[in-house]
């Protein structure tokens, strides 16, 4: 009956047909735009890459918001709110292109609290001294722009023009985190130990950030058909190991892999074998703060409940105000 | 330097460090939201504000430090202070408490400090006059938001109505010192430097007013009210908490370059 109501359906296009107009776009390099036709697996792949980015920036706000009230100058306190600033207002880009897919910010949020999304494990780490806010600008938003750069040019339209926005700033935030260890690295000693050890317990958790080895990354492959992604985890890890050694070298601090050394032959930096177990346990919840970052989450949003209610009941009173004066 | 100049230079300092302070402070407890407020975009807006207020407390700290003429910087004189040395007004080191309050807190504030700014505007001081012009720009932004979430909440649910109602019950009492002047108040709005304090008063009750009756609210019943802070430093027992958090890194590591 349904078919007979509507008989659209019956002459709908063969979706192999559509799929394979869709993949001939992506070769193409044309940008998918949120209204153009896409694969149903492709969307929920976009959501879910998208909206895990969101919830990084949205996370990622916490550990470095606990520095704010500790920051040692007036003028790392602006700059250290102004950074946290820009994190809220990439989350919010984000959450947006997510939109574009159909899904909404309260479904995506929801998804959060539940634990049904990810963030990236990064931010399960604890932020113990000032150098750690520091090394995050160096180290986290180091790899997070190789990331990103990559990413400006991946094939969903939105999301490429929202990294390019938001890899402009970024770029600003990691010279600013490497101000930072500049200035620990070139102050006394008791602060360039404090730079050495925040680089010890932060210099694998940023290698992790790129992801598992392309052997054991299961989305890879399509995200490749796709040109979601166009370099491989290990690639993208590859170029912020060359990237950040030499840095480190400058700033007189080592990192702590025995293994380090730089390959004449291959023009690369050999480095020593990630600890996949912990990179695992932490995503699942033994991280020193996988609660505090939910928790924190959760709160924010259960508290603020009728914040927004309020908001709504009063912009909902000034509509109907205006219509009974009309 | 003459004993009248040093006297009106010393009475410059510490009004300088009332104003540093009383943005710092605030600064201070709106960073403190940073990540937990009720919706991404008031995590935003707040920072904002946090922002326009760190960087007019360093001006002020700048200046101040010049005046004094002791090689003191910004830092050494926000965060190398005892509490009672620390001048800002007992309104801007009160807790967040819940949203309502931290804008019941911010709206009488920037309804006051706007005033205060545009009399600081024509500052007869010209460095004073300068900063304010920047600021009155900044701060009539500040006023607007936190007004209209006063209003949205009055006019809102019931919950977030008894919510600013209590708001404004806890924090009303603090904002006596607004309009109370002391000599060094007298010496700089005879000088022209700043504006006479107590002739803000009608203007600032017409605009708080005029916003709680949009909000559908009356005026506060609360009949208590006390001073201490910005003249005496005799604060209430928030400040010192917030100091000892503040202060720590340059109290822990004395002298370093950060």
């Amino acid at each position: 009956m349904a078919g007979q109501d509507r008989p659209e359906l019956v002459a709908a296009p063969d979706e192999t047909a559509l799929e394979a107009a869709f993949q001939a776009r992506v070769d193409a390099e044309t940008r998918i735009e949120p209204r153009d036709w896409m694969p149903e697996k492709y969307r929920r792949f976009m959501i879910r890459q998208i909206s895990q980015h969101a919830h990084s920036e949205y996370v990622g706000m916490l550990p470095e918001g606990n520095w704010i009230t500790r920051a040692p100058t007036l003028r790392r306190k602006a700059a250290l709110l102004a950074k946290i600033q820009d994190e809220a207002g990439h989350a919010a880009y984000l959450y947006s292109a997510a939109e574009t897919l159909g899904t909404t910010r309260d479904q995506t949020l929801e998804d959060l609290h539940s634990g049904k999304a990810k963030y990236s494990s990064i931010f399960n780490y604890p932020v113990l001294t000032w150098a750690d806010i520091g090394t995050i600008g160096w180290l986290v938003d180091g790899a997070a722009i190789v990331n990103q750069v990559a990413l400006c040019r991946t094939s969903y339209g939105p999301y490429a023009r929202a990294m390019v926005r938001i890899c402009k700033e970024e770029s600003f935030h990691q010279r600013q985190g490497f101000e930072i260890m500049t200035t620990l690295a070139h102050g006394a000693p008791e602060q360039k130990e404090m730079a050495q050890d925040a680089l010890n317990r932060w210099w694998w958790p940023a290698l992790m950030m790129f992801g598992p080895h392309d052997a054991d990354s299961p989305n890879s492959e399509i995200a490749f058909k796709w040109k979601v992604k166009r370099q491989s985890n290990d690639e993208l890890r590859q170029r912020f190991v060359d990237m950040t050694i030499p840095q480190a070298d400058f700033l007189g601090l080592s990192v702590p892999d025995p293994d380090l050394t730089w390959n004449e032959t291959t023009g690369h930096y050999d480095f020593g074998p990630i600890d996949w177990d912990e990179f695992w346990r932490v995503v699942k919840g033994d991280g020193l703060c996988n609660r505090d970052r939910l928790d924190a989450r959760r709160s924010a949003h259960e508290d603020g409940a009728w914040v927004r209610e309020a908001a709504m009941a009063h912009a909902e009173k000034k509509r109907a105000a205006k219509q009974n004066v009309a | 330097m003459n004993a009248p100049a040093a006297d009106r230079d010393a009475a410059l300092f510490r009004y300088l460090l009332r104003l540093g302070d009383t943005s710092h402070v605030l600064c201070h407890r709106l960073g403190e939201w940073c990540g937990h407020g009720p919706i991404m975009e008031e995590d935003i807006a707040l920072t904002n504000v946090a922002l326009d207020l760190i960087g007019q407390a360093r001006l002020f700290y700048q200046y101040a430090g010049e005046v004094e003429g002791k090689g003191r910087s910004e830092d050494e004189l926000a965060f190398l202070r005892p509490e009672r040395d620390f001048n800002n007004l007992l309104l801007v080191e009160q807790p967040n408490g819940d949203y309502a309050r931290t804008m019941a807190r911010q709206f009488l504030f920037d309804a006051w400090n706007l005033l205060l700014f545009r009399g600081l505007e024509q500052s007869t001081d010209p460095r004073i006059a300068e900063i304010a012009a920047k600021a009155v720009k900044e701060i009539t932004y500040h006023r607007r938001h936190s007004a209209g979430w006063v209003i949205r909440m009055g006019d809102g649910t019931e919950e977030s109505r008894r919510r600013i109602v209590a708001a404004f019950e806890q924090l009303m009492g603090f904002t006596a010192e607004f309009f109370h002047m002391d000599d060094i108040d007298r010496q700089m709005a005879d000088a022209g430097i700043g504006p006479d304090l107590s002739a803000l008063r009608d203007p600032w009750m017409a605009d708080v007013e005029a916003v709680l009756a949009e909000a559908t609210l009356g005026w506060p019943t609360a009949t208590w009210s006390v001073l201490g802070g910005r003249h005496e430093g005799r604060h209430t027992e928030h400040l010192g908490y917030m100091l000892a958090e503040m202060q720590s890194m340059q109290r822990q590591y004395p002298g370093l370059n950060w």
